[in-house]
């Protein structure tokens, strides 16, 4: 190789790097695919909290549900707790998997914090879990009224991620919602 | 008004900086001197009209002006002055102000210091800085303006500053972070001005060496601040995570050590010139990469800013501008030809080069590490994350690797040396290394191999260095003269490698024989770790400024004695509703005791404790301050004044540098 064209070998490198970066604006790390989406949300058979009752998978037919997976250890869903509480009074139909986690601490917990769920599935060994592909606790499937997987959300729920982002995917799978949300307080 | 006024000072200052990127360098090209004149000027001009507008959004955060949207997102009323003072640089408009106003510190420094270079190198210098200063403040006028008003909607009081920014280590980590990125933009304005100049010798890279290990010393100290900070503000009493912008600010650290040792054999020796010119190219590259990578949102990260893909674009087409157009001038312009002068296999200069060849290959493996999700991303292989194992598993056989040959590279000679007379000089302290750090981690009761290691390496550089300073005084007529006669450089290079010998003991150390628990305590009960009883003593509630917390008090006792009494809190910030924990540490040379609150567990008032034993953890940043005071020590040797005196015009400035 000529000398001079040596020295061209850092520009063609930062050429190729940059466009990477350029491609990587578009891109959304954040962004959790799954293998579930546009898929029927997988069947179960497990209890339920509150009540003696057998649940199953057509708990999630007949209208737009977010599926919610927390529990009484995980920190950040203390932190999306109370905004779950302001989605339900808006008309938000929201099943709670409480995962891997003590039934009595659950319990309390909603006692304390308001219940958000219309009703919540017990998932002590984390078997629905595991089917659905959970990384950790919080994280909603939205799932549509034929109780198929539209979207999957990792992390929290807040204002911002609702009104940036959610919203308008619970609308476009037919979500409803009845009443206004609260304003969050200042 | 004030907001308006600052904003006004910013627009000033960009058009202050179009002129000087544009103005001298016509002037160089026409040889007109009275174009070239204006760039001292010009650039003083910069840091005026940059401090002022600092200064006006200092001001808005000091009065609470709630009415400007950066004050409104990141103050509050309740927060303390210290913290409203420091909330300035909490956001990505403030901060973005500082690296500004930082980059025109550092061009007026120049502009001020150098009198004494050829007015044609000076304005090239100048005007590429002023050139680096036109993009951020575009960058920051366009499409972050801090200034920005909530008119109407002016909220009643802000949303608060992070809390986890709520500390004193934050006030000082970023100016001093800035000061090291932004300061390696000399470096790389003088490689640019070499490469316009077509003269790339000695003499530039004398001008440019003290610049650049200030510069590195500055970035050594912010990086140490933000381990310090991460270590005792995140509560898990981690120091180092090789998150993506912890990454971004070590690798123009990597390069520009890689640097300042390169641009030694070309100030001494006149060699390795154009690999001198990429690597000074290549550091401040990586600080603006950097840049993008905290502000794009491309990565995530635990502390990237709030991010905004118009601002990732902006700062992308400037980093392709500066960086594509540098290497493009790079390979136009560097001397393609090897120069004659040669050096023997075994010669100071080889030595030097094993440290570029590490640190070279050490940036390359942390950028390919943290730029690998994003490369998978994009070429659609789907989701990664590349954490700790990868970074350690080939991070720490490269800095083992560069022991050896570090501890060689101060008794070495220039252009020729032999084995037979580094065996004669070293033979003596390479096995007093391997005794002490065979028998030296006995003292602590298990043995550990890895702790062996680290101390037979540390110790064989500080013998190295201890026989070297023998050496040059014992050659000396007294004493006084031989301290006389040894030049403030050769201090720094000392105390440079001997905190890094310490750095690397620390790492090894409070890695292998840290001790961690985490346990479930209630009020009275007592847990032994490493022979020290923390005792549960007491659960008490705290009320702060503007945060409420749960504290946890514990007194520590060994023997029966009691060694310190702690008080770790849970905070709820009430601003935010954000919950901290501040941990509490009992610091030592040898041992750092640390307790940090978990959870309440149950109802009983019982807690998730976390106790650490870690020892010699403070020698790690230790090492980090006697790096960057050895890098400060270096510009105060003679050789670098001699040539300012040189010039009766830079007779003013004496003294006042670094």
């Amino acid at each position: 190789m000529a000398p001079r064209l040596k020295l061209f070998l850092p520009l063609i490198l930062f050429v190729v790097l940059a466009l990477f970066l350029f491609r990587g604006l578009s891109l959304d790390p954040r962004a959790m695919p799954s293998a579930l989406i546009d898929k029927p949300f997988p069947s179960f058979t497990l209890p339920a909290l509150q009540r003696e009752q057998t649940l199953d998978r057509s708990l999630l037919l007949g209208k737009v549900s977010l599926v919610n997976i927390w529990a009484t250890w995980c920190i950040s869903c203390r932190v999306e707790h109370p905004y779950l509480n302001q989605l339900t009074e808006a008309g938000v139909h929201i099943v709670g998997v409480n995962y891997k986690d003590d039934s009595d601490a659950a319990k309390r917990w909603l006692a304390d914090l308001g219940d958000p769920y219309s009703i919540n599935v017990v998932d002590a060994e984390g078997s629905l879990g595991i089917d659905l592909g959970v990384y950790g606790a919080p994280e909603t499937y939205f799932v549509d009224a034929e109780g198929v997987i539209r979207y999957r959300h990792v992390g929290v729920i807040d204002e911002r991620v609702w009104n940036s982002k959610l919203a308008a995917i619970y609308r476009e799978i037919g979500g409803e919602l009845p009443q206004q949300l609260a304003e969050a307080s200042p | 008004m004030i907001p308006e006024f600052g904003h006004f000072s910013l627009i000033i200052a960009l058009c202050l900086a179009v002129l000087l990127a544009t103005v001298p360098l016509w002037g160089a090209w026409r040889r007109n001197t009275g174009a070239m004149a204006l760039a001292p000027g010009l650039a003083m001009g910069l840091l005026v009209f940059t401090a002022i507008s600092f200064v006006c959004l200092t001001i808005a955060f000091l009065q609470d002006d709630f009415s400007v949207e950066v004050v409104a997102n990141n103050s509050n009323s309740l927060l303390p002055p210290i913290y409203k003072f420091s909330a300035v640089w909490g956001n990505h408009e403030g901060s973005l102000l500082l690296w500004a106003l930082t980059l025109a510190g550092w061009t007026a420094a120049v502009a001020t210091f150098s009198r004494q270079l050829p007015l044609m190198v000076l304005s090239r210098v100048l005007a590429v800085m002023g050139f680096v200063g036109v993009g951020f403040l575009s960058f920051s006028l366009f499409t972050s303006n801090p200034f920005a008003r909530l008119i109407p909607g002016t909220p009643s009081d802000g949303q608060d500053l992070n809390p986890l920014l709520q500390d004193p280590g934050l006030i000082i980590h970023p100016p001093i972070l800035y000061m090291g990125y932004v300061g390696f933009s000399v470096a790389f304005a003088f490689a640019i001005a070499a490469l316009l100049g077509g003269r790339l010798d000695a003499a530039w890279a004398r001008w440019s060496r003290p610049w650049t290990n200030v510069a590195w010393a500055f970035l050594t100290l912010g990086i140490m601040l933000g381990s310090w900070w991460a270590y005792y503000e995140l509560g898990w009493g981690g120091w180092w995570f090789w998150d993506p912008v912890e990454n971004a600010s070590f690798m123009p650290w990597l390069a520009g050590t890689a640097l300042i040792h390169s641009l030694a054999v070309t100030e001494k020796r006149g060699l390795f010139k154009s690999w001198t010119v990429l690597l000074a190219i290549f550091a401040f590259s990586l600080s603006l990469l950097g840049t993008f990578l905290v502000r794009s949102g491309v990565l995530t990260s635990v502390h990237a800013f709030a991010t905004d893909p118009a601002r990732g674009l902006f700062v992308l087409v400037f980093l392709a501008i500066v960086v594509g157009g540098s290497l493009t001038l790079y390979a136009l312009r560097a001397p393609a030809v090897n120069s004659r002068v040669g050096f023997a296999g075994l010669s100071r200069e080889t030595l030097l080069l094993v440290n570029n060849v590490v640190f070279l290959v050490a940036t390359l493996t942390v950028l390919f590490g943290t730029l690998f999700p994003l490369l998978m991303d994009a070429l659609g292989q789907g989701k990664y994350s590349v954490g700790p194992p990868y970074f350690n598993a080939v991070f720490v056989p490269l800095m083992a690797l560069l022991i050896p040959f570090m501890g060689l590279g101060p008794v070495s000679r220039w252009k020729r040396d032999s084995a037979s007379r580094w065996k004669a000089e070293l033979l003596v302290p390479a096995l007093a290394a391997l005794a002490c750090g065979l028998t030296l981690p006995l003292l602590h009761g298990d043995y550990n191999i890895w702790v062996a290691l680290a101390l037979v390496l540390a110790g064989w550089l500080l013998l190295g260095l201890v026989r070297d300073v023998w050496q040059r005084l014992r050659s000396a007529p007294s004493l006084a003269r031989g301290l006389r006669r040894t030049p403030a450089s050769y201090w720094g290079m000392v105390l440079a490698h001997l905190g890094f010998a310490a750095a690397v003991v620390g790492v090894v150390v409070t890695s292998q024989y840290n001790i961690e628990r985490d346990l479930k305590m209630e009020v009275g009960q007592a847990e032994t770790l490493a022979g020290y009883r923390f005792e549960f003593t007491e659960l008490a509630n705290f009320r702060g400024p503007n945060y409420l917390a749960d504290e946890a008090r514990f007194v520590v006792t060994r023997d029966g004695r009691e060694i310190a009494r702690l008080a770790p809190q849970k905070r709820r910030y009430l601003a935010s509703g954000q919950i901290m924990t501040e941990a509490a540490i009992d610091d030592g040379l040898f041992r750092d005791l640390f307790v940090a609150m978990g959870e309440p567990v149950g109802q009983g008032g019982a807690w998730a404790i976390r106790l650490h034993y870690k020892p010699m953890v403070r020698w790690m940043w230790l090492g980090a301050i006697m790096m960057a005071v050895g890098g400060f020590v270096t510009v105060v040797d003679k050789r670098y004044r001699r040539q300012r005196a040189a010039s009766a015009a830079g007779e003013v400035a004496h003294g006042a540098q670094a």
